[in-house]
């Protein structure tokens, strides 16, 4: 254990106060200035005391996170602790991200695929509870309540009535599809057959969280003071927008697995800022947030440089609504007069794929669509069925994205290729990311740059959000033919079915309707020295499993 | 003195609800909303959202409710991060801030006076013209220039100070200097020229005819003078070191009010965005008024009225 830590800040604060004050008191600024240089001296002599402390085995770059509550988590950066210090009833493997046993020993699935019966194994809290079925049902409960105002409460809207208790109109949780059969029998009834549901329990909103704390602390349960947790690590320290210190939970049922004994999540949103402290050694592991664009080139072939596909696509949303676009032929033209590779290899640069599809390749079960890309003939042959031969008589266009300066660029390239090949001016627009993401929603733009992360690894994460109406479509497409596809794939039993019409919907998407222009798949960049690490290698979604991550030996 | 503060002070209470109330009105006007991302959130989620944060009131409510909790101290919970209290926010980081600020002031003073003192000494000779042209240097380079450029100087070719981040007393320096360094330029300027106008005056002839050495005429006479351009500096000068932090907190990746003081408003989290626009008016404020009363203490012919 490590020695109680000294709040510094208190400290600082204390010795500043008394000594700015008795500076005034002094007669000459001969002595004023004394006095400052002394205080100051003090100052910077205590805090650097008071952080004295254990260094840690392995520090990562993480965002600030919003939380780290369960319950109300939004992000990834959030995620990444709550699934570090909770474990849910599976967990992804890191290699192959396939959900496997946690808190779960095993379960049964019912032959409709709507019934789901887990089988707890023995562990324990950090506070030495039991951990039950019971803290399942109320983590979940409580995900869905609507006074917990949870972002990810729709996660679990296939739950037996859960849509109508989460908007209020049932609020006895009894009647939720949540059944203890005992302290070690865990039962969800669902409304349809989720094919991906075990990988849904691997997602961080689904994790448990102790009732008791929750109710006693209320928000503040999720303090290094209050939290008790029954994952691989413990929480032992957080200062905002500092450091997230975690430790090794010995308590953990699998505790012999995790080798690091002291980690730190340490935030920064400054790029240059990020790739310097990890270039200093101050950090071990870096993501894209880390890797400016600018040194890119430098960096490609260094060993420590690694790449893996991400569950991420970069495309431009066309506003079916508004002519000229709302003439699928000027759609399909656009589509066909832009070469993805030109972005992939001049402006991104880190090995990002240009995109023949919506959804990224790498789903097991399902055959990718591939799109036939770049067609310059084909694109001027559309444009003129449309009735702008050689771009005559084609109104001026806007094509809106998010102010940033790689955002900037591929629409400038774009911008370029559309006027080369089509004959068409388009005027770029970029603008403040809240403000942008209004316009989006209100349907003010023609065309529009947008980037989706699949939320678990399954097609339907990429198109149930081209529902009518779905906020998250953002471009006037409404089908009924569409949504019907979709419920289908919902209630399909036989996942080779399900998986056809699913496809079936991302060809509308892409091909028929073209609706959306894929430019690239993004690439997972981590940063990390391979001869010192191993359990880092990056995965599909740039997720750091800190149980699996080793100090290779060796000297240093 | 005790007439004047209270005046003084009576007078910001109006100053201050008028900030909060047209901070309060210019956030809302911004387009977007705390909870607006890429991800649009299914509309039930988001009715639950509004409500536990009270955005579904009309605004006038919403201004009465934040106003009241004012008077009580409480400045909300921050709509972005989660299970935080904007006043939690503001305790661990405003301290992070003034530490580097004081850092940065104590440079400025450290080296902006004995230069500027040694240029008005030397006038129009070269020590003059070299401390002058140092002066001109720190204030035309802006701090991201300067920062990144003492960065690749000190950490990653003489490897002798850290990259960035906060806790030790090294990594202090860097950003200290970085946020210093115009600060030091312009009380330099301001030293020297109340320093050239001080020594010709009747006193200090006076005091260097009573016999007394070079160094005690300049550091016991003509200093506390001189100063007083400084000092009335120094009030605009702390608030925009404290303020212009962002750019310097960001570079070294520090933990400090500056982040959240940009952040806040881009990310629409309306409470966290007018803390912060509270806490820096409300500096500003007071350091207006300990420099009027600091100006009365040095020189006596100052009244407070």
């Amino acid at each position: 254990m490590p020695p109680p830590r000294r709040n510094n800040d208190e400290s600082v604060m204390q010795t500043v106060m008394p000594a700015v004050m008795s500076v005034f008191k002094l007669a000459t600024p001969r002595a004023q200035i004394r006095t400052l240089l002394l205080a100051v001296l003090c100052i910077v002599v205590m805090g650097g005391c008071a952080l004295d402390e254990e260094p840690a085995d392995f520090s990562f770059l993480n965002i600030e996170p919003e939380t780290i509550d369960p319950g109300r988590l939004s992000g990834q950066a959030g995620g990444r602790i709550a699934l570090s210090i909770f474990e849910g009833l599976t967990y992804r493997d890191a290699r192959t991200l396939a959900p496997v046993p946690g808190m779960a020993r095993s379960w049964d699935i019912s032959p409709d695929g709507r019934t789901y019966t887990f089988h707890l194994r023995e562990a324990r809290w950090t506070d030495g509870r039991p951990v039950t079925s019971g803290d399942f049902q109320f983590a979940w409960t409580r995900l869905l309540d609507p006074l917990t105002a949870a972002r990810y409460g729709n996660m679990l809207f296939d739950v037996v009535n859960a849509r109508a208790f989460n908007a209020g109109k049932l609020t006895d949780p009894t009647q939720l599809g949540l059944r203890c059969l005992d302290d070690q029998t865990f039962q969800v009834e669902l409304e349809a057959p989720v094919a991906y549901f075990l990988d849904l329990c691997a997602f961080y909103p689904l994790l448990p969280v102790p009732r008791w704390q929750v109710e006693t602390h209320g928000d503040a349960w999720i303090r290094p003071k209050n939290i008790v947790t029954n994952g691989p690590f413990r929480l032992v320290d957080w200062q905002i927008s500092r450091r997230i210190r975690m430790q090794r939970n010995p308590e953990y049922w699998n505790a012999d697995q995790v080798q690091l004994n002291v980690v730190d999540a340490l935030p920064g949103d400054y790029i240059n800022g990020n790739f310097n402290r990890y270039t200093s050694g101050l950090l071990d592991w870096i993501d894209a947030s880390g890797v400016p664009l600018t040194v890119v080139d430098a960096l490609r072939d260094r060993p420590d440089f690694h790449t893996a596909p991400y569950f991420n696509t970069y495309f431009y949303r066309f506003n079916v609504t508004r002519p000229p676009l709302d003439d699928v032929r000027v759609r399909k033209a656009l589509y066909h007069a832009v070469d993805s590779r030109a972005i992939t290899e001049y402006v991104m640069r880190a090995g990002q794929e240009p995109a023949h599809s919506l959804i990224p390749p790498g789903l097991p079960g399902y055959s990718e669509v591939q799109l036939s890309g770049y067609d310059p003939d084909r694109a001027r042959q559309l444009l003129a069925e449309a009735g702008f031969a050689d771009g005559d008589g084609f109104p001026e266009v806007e094509l809106l994205f998010n102010t940033s300066e790689a955002h900037k660029q591929v629409a400038e390239v774009i911008q370029q290729q559309w006027k080369r090949t089509l004959g068409i001016e388009v005027k770029l627009v970029n603008q403040e990311w809240k403000v942008y993401l209004a316009n989006t929603k209100a349907l003010e733009y023609d065309i529009s740059r947008g980037g989706w992360i699949g939320d678990y690894l399954d097609p339907n994460t990429f198109l149930d959000m081209w529902l009518s109406g779905s906020g998250n479509n953002r471009t006037g497409f409404a089908s009924e033919a569409y949504d019907d596809l979709i419920a289908r794939a919902r209630f399909a039993t036989d996942p080779n079915e399900r998986m056809q019409l699913l496809r079936q919907c991302e060809e509308i998407i892409t091909q028929e309707e073209c609706i959306i222009l894929p430019i690239y798949y993004y690439v997972v960049t981590n940063m990390y020295d391979a001869s010192r690490w191993e359990g880092l290698t990056p995965n599909l979604v740039n997720g750091i499993d800190l149980r699996s991550v080793r100090r290779k030996a060796g000297p240093l | 003195m005790i007439r004047f503060l209270v005046r003084r002070l009576a007078s910001t209470v109006p100053l201050v609800l008028g900030i909060v109330v047209v901070s309060f009105l210019f956030m809302r006007l911004a387009p977007g909303g705390p909870f607006d991302d890429e991800r649009t959130l299914d509309p039930t989620i988001r009715a639950n959202l509004d409500a536990r944060y009270g955005l579904d009131k009309p605004l006038s409510t919403q201004l009465g409710m934040y106003v009241k909790g004012l008077f009580r101290g409480d400045l909300g919970p921050s709509f972005k991060y989660t299970g935080w209290t904007v006043r939690e926010i503001i305790a661990q980081a405003l301290p992070v801030s003034l530490t580097i600020g004081l850092v940065a002031l104590s440079f400025a003073l450290l080296v902006g006076i004995p230069l500027g003192t040694l240029g008005a000494l030397r006038h129009n000779q070269w020590p003059d013209y070299g401390a002058m042209s140092v002066a001109l240097v720190g204030i035309c380079v802006p701090n991201f220039i300067l920062g990144p450029l003492l960065i690749i100087v000190f950490v990653f070719w003489l490897g002798w100070l850290p990259v960035g981040g906060f806790g030790s007393p090294a990594q202090l320096l860097l950003p200290g200097i970085t946020l210093g360094a115009v600060r030091a330029a312009y009380i330099a300027r301001l030293m020297r020229a109340g320093m050239l106008d001080v020594v010709h005056q009747d006193y200090i002839r006076t005091a260097r005819a009573k016999g007394l050495s070079e160094r005690v005429v300049v550091a016991k006479h003509a200093l506390r003078t001189a100063i007083l351009p400084v000092v009335s500096y120094l009030g605009p000068a702390v608030a925009s070191i404290l303020v212009g932090s962002v750019v310097v907190e960001k570079v070294f990746s520090i933990p400090g009010m500056g982040t959240f003081f940009v952040n806040s408003a881009l990310n629409r989290d309306y409470t966290l965005a007018m803390g912060t626009v509270l806490l820096y008016s409300g500096l500003l404020i007071t350091l207006n008024i300990l420099v009027d009363v600091l100006y009365s203490v040095l020189d006596p012919r100052v009244e407070l009225q």
